[in-house]
């Protein structure tokens, strides 16, 4: 078992997101020889290649791609560069995150190696044997990779959290190598150009990773009072969320969604004000540790998977909550 | 003379392939193909056969991927404006695909290929391969997918089939603009961070996201009209394709169920639980 994990990197450090794939990696591969991946150029790369040194016990070694085109996220570079790296160090698995990134990129390299990917994996019961849901969340599909290729899969951040940083950054860093892109022909990349991403800068933490998530409906009625709830979210730490009919009426960026489409999240802490409880919304949610629901509609399925439900006007709730609620730092 | 000729190898090509070759790749010609699937409809809550072998889909109504709608809306609103001369859907499945072909053709599509896979559910990489061979006949400008089939959730048929033709792809698009004589598309893509804009040379393959459009309904005329339009059937076999089944499903259970919630009178309650009893605060 040789493990390839596709990881993304930010401000010199490799993302939590990608961590979570490492630890993936971990779970397949108990001989402690994950290999990282990493792309993109200049003093950013090196310090995230030095970070993913240590980052985790079963890191053997990361590979290092520096050029200019693999900067930005584009799919036809880096499937190619998957395809490239797996045929010089084959492989047994290929991991990344099921991400915007990984989504993108990873079946796009399966199709290049002839191999079925297996999306969205929550549980890994065997080298080869993948727990991933269907429909929703509605269902759990056990699926076997029988394929004489790389096994290939995007795991779920969600279901692998890493233990805690501190006490499994290893004190012997892996060794760095550069991956040899002499051979690595960019006039066979097909053309597409990366123009811009226009994000909302914000101070609160990450949606997919923050500790408590607090989430708006359609009962919030307008982007105004969004702003209440991210009142809340200040006091509480929380990173906001909301629901497909949030964002379709425009109150929020589609980046904030939480769903079967959009983000899936699982923090310790899940609020939901004006949310009825699609199942397109609940696949998103549902594995959060505590689950609170406030609506005024008491027949809303949201309160069938909540813990604790109040049946109220969130516009009294929200304001109370935040006068009583304790400050978190 | 020269249109003769180009007849007669259309006929020949035809007699060879059993497939039409209409139009050119370029310009007014352009011919988008859209993959279209059938799936359990989205407002069905989904039950798990007792043995543990899969969904249970017979006598349950199905329809057209809510993503694939979106999908053939997009191509439809491409050939209205212009820029488009024909819209190709396309369905890998079992014979029933051919009412989801009939709705794509009651929306507006000109034809529909149905590539007749039998009853056992067909790969992604199956798929992608399948519309591989159909792109090499066909020569559409553009392949549009749905991001992801809502049975599955794979999210992966566009990018694989996009990896295999070695074109370039815009995956989970927000916005599509074509610039027909660039032969380029600038697509808009919902990603974790926010909005990214990419420029792609055509041909490229797109995948929908929820906010590129809103599909119409079909209207009466147009479903009567849809009856007698032609769709083309053929097999994997004939279009040289092996299947390949290198993912089995070892069984699909019910997701673990959550313990029953409690409903509190006032926020002063819900706080007082959740400091005391879950702890969380």
């Amino acid at each position: 078992v040789s493990t390839l994990v596709l990881a993304e990197h930010e401000g010199g450090l490799v993302k939590q997101s990608s961590l979570s794939a490492i630890a993936a990696a971990a779970v397949v591969n108990k001989e402690k020889s994950v290999t990282v991946l990493l792309g993109g150029s200049g003093l950013a790369l090196r310090k995230a290649a030095s970070h993913a040194a240590s980052c985790h016990p079963s890191v053997s070694q990361v590979l290092v791609a520096d050029a200019d085109i693999l900067v930005h996220p584009l799919a036809e570079t880096w499937a190619e560069l998957v395809n490239f790296v797996q045929h010089q160090g084959n492989y047994s698995h290929i991991i990344t995150t099921s991400n915007s990134f990984g989504k993108n990129v990873l079946p796009r390299a399966a199709a290049l190696l002839d191999v079925s990917p297996v999306t969205d994996v929550v549980e890994i019961a065997e080298p080869h044997l993948f727990i991933r849901p269907i429909y929703a969340g509605n269902a759990l599909c056990t699926v076997r990779y029988a394929g004489k290729g790389p096994c290939m899969m995007t795991i779920r951040s969600t279901s692998f959290t890493l233990p805690s940083c501190s006490t499994e950054t290893k004190s012997v860093e892996a060794p760095i190598s550069q991956v040899d892109l002499s051979t690595f022909d960019e006039g066979s990349v097909p053309k597409s150009r990366w123009l811009k991403l226009v994000s909302q800068e914000s101070e609160r933490p990450d949606l997919g990773n923050a500790r408590v998530v607090v989430t708006g409906g359609r009962g919030l009625k307008s982007a105004e009072n969004f702003k209440l709830l991210e009142k809340l979210a200040e006091k509480l730490g929380a990173a906001v969320g909301a629901t497909r009919a949030a964002v379709d009426a425009g109150f929020v960026p589609n980046d904030l969604q939480v769903g079967q489409t959009g983000k899936i999240v699982a923090p310790e802490l899940y609020m939901a004000f004006g949310v009825s409880g699609a199942i397109q919304h609940l696949a998103g949610m549902r594995d959060s540790k505590v689950i609170v629901a406030i609506n005024k509609d008491a027949d809303a399925p949201i309160f069938q998977v909540a813990d604790y439900g109040l049946v109220a006007d969130l516009f009294e709730v929200i304001p109370e909550l935040i006068e009583k609620l304790p400050d978190k730092k | 003379m020269q249109k003769r000729g180009r007849e007669e190898e259309r006929e020949r090509s035809e007699a060879k392939t059993g497939h039409r070759l209409v139009g050119a790749r370029s310009g007014s010609e352009m011919k988008v193909m859209v993959a279209v699937k059938r799936v359990v409809d989205y407002a069905v809550k989904i039950r798990v056969k007792p043995d543990k072998s899969g969904v249970e889909t017979s006598n349950v109504k199905m329809s057209m991927n809510p993503f694939c709608e979106i999908a053939l809306e997009e191509a439809l609103r491409i050939r209205e404006a212009g820029t488009a001369a024909e819209v190709v859907a396309v369905s890998v499945g079992p014979a029933q695909c051919v009412d989801t072909l009939r709705t794509a053709l009651a929306m507006g599509a000109d034809r529909a290929i149905h590539v007749d896979a039998g009853a056992a559910p067909v790969l992604p990489l199956s798929v992608a391969k399948i519309l591989k061979a159909l792109v090499q006949v066909e020569q559409p400008g553009l392949l549009i997918l749905g991001k992801q089939a809502i049975d599955d959730d794979c999210n992966q048929t566009g990018q694989m089939i996009a990896g295999l033709l070695r074109w370039p792809q815009g995956t989970f698009a927000s916005k599509v603009v074509l610039d027909k004589e660039k032969q380029v598309a600038t697509v808009e893509r919902e990603v974790d961070g926010g909005i990214e804009t990419l420029s792609l040379d055509l041909p490229a393959v797109i995948t929908t996201d929820l906010r590129l459009n809103q599909p119409r309904y079909a209207t009466l005329p147009n479903i009567m009209k849809a009856k007698s339009k032609v769709i083309k059937k053929v097999t994997p076999a004939e279009l040289n394709v092996e299947l390949k089944p290198d993912l089995e499903v070892v069984q699909v259970a019910e997701p673990p169920k959550r313990k029953a919630g409690v409903i509190v009178s006032s926020v002063d309650e819900l706080i007082h639980k959740l400091k005391n009893e879950a702890r969380i605060l």
